[in-house]
């Protein structure tokens, strides 16, 4: 029986005010609103958020985690990038 | 709800040429550095396929554990007891979508594991085998049987395998309630008259042994532990768990009033543990054989549900596919008359 596949939809939820959409999950649905609808079924059952995402998994770009080192690597030397790098006399105080 | 140690040892070996053995050593380390492996992360085969099965076979006991409880919606005794009902058989959906997305991610579609389990290729947990007889039989479920899944399932919540980890973390914190609304119905009965308190000893007596297997066979017999266990999938062993829910459940039992089916049944002062008595382990065998109480039932009602939704499944597409092409004719639309 080869029934056509149900798009895999990735979910967010905000789960509070002031708060970024967190990845939670997927779940399959064959279009947008349907998505919604089962997300709330599936991941908000005991008030987890007050909004919510779905986004076509095929729609994400990621980058390859054997490319790890060649994209995060080099931030590791670069510690003048933080603020503990620099010095600054005691008299001056918090800054 | 629950997931079964029941594979067999995974005997395609893999073809190991030096980089293989690399990559394999590289992949352990990680592993033993307590880091997590994501689902695009290099992995080795068997790893892929042991935790395919169990994260299917997993889901599956969610979904086929539903059909039991469903049983006595109708039937409960209070509309609060209804809801709660119906809020739990709703969880155990929610538990299985949740398992079958994140054994997706290791590469097998949720169709097929569906088809696995319905072609009978593919295993579900023991312990849904058994008719629920009465309403007591609702109470123990949530005490006993919620109660063995979440000592298996709280140190899944740390397998290596990132995926199944969340999803753990979720099932987790919804199986407390399932526990506890169980017991609450089981110490109701055991308050109530004779005839229900009865019921509830009956209940202990039917599920108390079978809940036991729940765990899996006995270290001696289970063949697959060590590499899950050096994977960092399975971080007790059968026995290990099964001592800790003997030992959580009984004080709870006796709290009831109730007597557990057992005549070994006697705590060992020195080692601080319950000691219980032999499990039937044929009655097991046969259960995963397909031949317990309610095997074929269980198989037929999910294959019935399956095709009756059918229709359902093919209309939402054709419904999808109807106004992906009527947005792309009027996207066209606008673009000739621009």
């Amino acid at each position: 029986m080869a029934e056509p596949k149900i798009p895999l939809w990735e979910v967010f939820i905000r789960s509070r005010n002031g708060l970024a959409h967190k990845h939670v999950g997927s779940l399959h649905a064959a279009d947008a609103a349907m998505a919604l609808q089962a997300a709330r079924d599936v991941y908000t059952r005991r008030g987890e958020g007050l909004s919510l995402w779905v986004v076509p998994s095929a729609a994400i770009v990621a980058s390859d985690p054997a490319d790890k080192e060649v994209m995060f690597e080099p931030t590791a030397s670069k510690i003048y990038r933080h603020p503990t790098f620099y010095e600054v006399p005691d008299e001056v105080g918090h800054m | 709800m629950y997931t079964q140690a029941l594979n067999a040892r995974d005997t395609t070996a893999p073809v190991a040429g030096p980089e293989e053995a690399a990559r394999a050593a590289r992949f352990q380390a990680r592993i033993d550095a307590e880091e997590r492996i994501e689902p695009n992360d290099w992995m080795p085969e068997a790893y892929r396929r042991t935790l395919t099965r169990q994260i299917s076979q997993h889901a599956h006991s969610e979904i086929v554990g539903m059909l039991p409880e469903g049983n006595w919606i109708t039937r409960a005794p209070t509309l609060k007891r209804k809801a709660a009902l119906l809020a739990k058989v709703q969880d155990e959906a929610g538990h299985g979508l949740y398992l079958y997305s994140a054994a997706e991610t290791l590469g097998t579609s949720r169709e097929e594991l569906f088809d696995q389990l319905l072609a009978g290729r593919a295993k579900y947990s023991s312990i849904f085998n058994y008719p629920t007889l009465t309403w007591a039989d609702i109470g123990a479920i949530g005490w006993l049987v919620d109660g063995a899944a979440i000592m298996n399932q709280i140190p899944l919540c740390r397998c290596s395998y990132g995926p199944y980890a969340r999803a753990m973390i979720r099932v987790c914190k919804e199986e407390s309630f399932h526990q506890r609304q169980g017991y609450e119905i089981m110490l109701t009965l055991c308050r109530g008259t004779p005839e229900q308190k009865a019921m509830a000893q009956d209940a202990l007596n039917r599920w108390w042994w079978p809940c036991l297997m729940m765990f899996g066979p006995p270290d001696a017999e289970s063949q697959h532990s060590d590499q899950s266990a050096k994977w960092k999938i399975k971080r007790f062993s059968n026995d290990e768990l099964r001592q800790k829910f003997v030992d959580a459940t009984v004080p709870q039992g006796q709290y009831l009033g109730l007597t557990f089916p057992d005549p070994d049944l006697a705590y060992d002062e020195a080692a601080g543990h319950w000691r219980y008595g032999a499990i039937d382990w044929e009655e097991f065998k046969q259960v995963l054989a397909g031949n317990g109480p309610c095997n074929r039932q269980r198989m037929k009602q999910r294959r019935d549900a399956h095709a009756a939704g059918a229709w359902v499944r093919e209309a939402a597409m054709a419904h999808a596919a109807k106004r992906a092409r009527r947005a792309a004719a009027k996207a066209d639309a606008l673009q000739q008359a621009a």
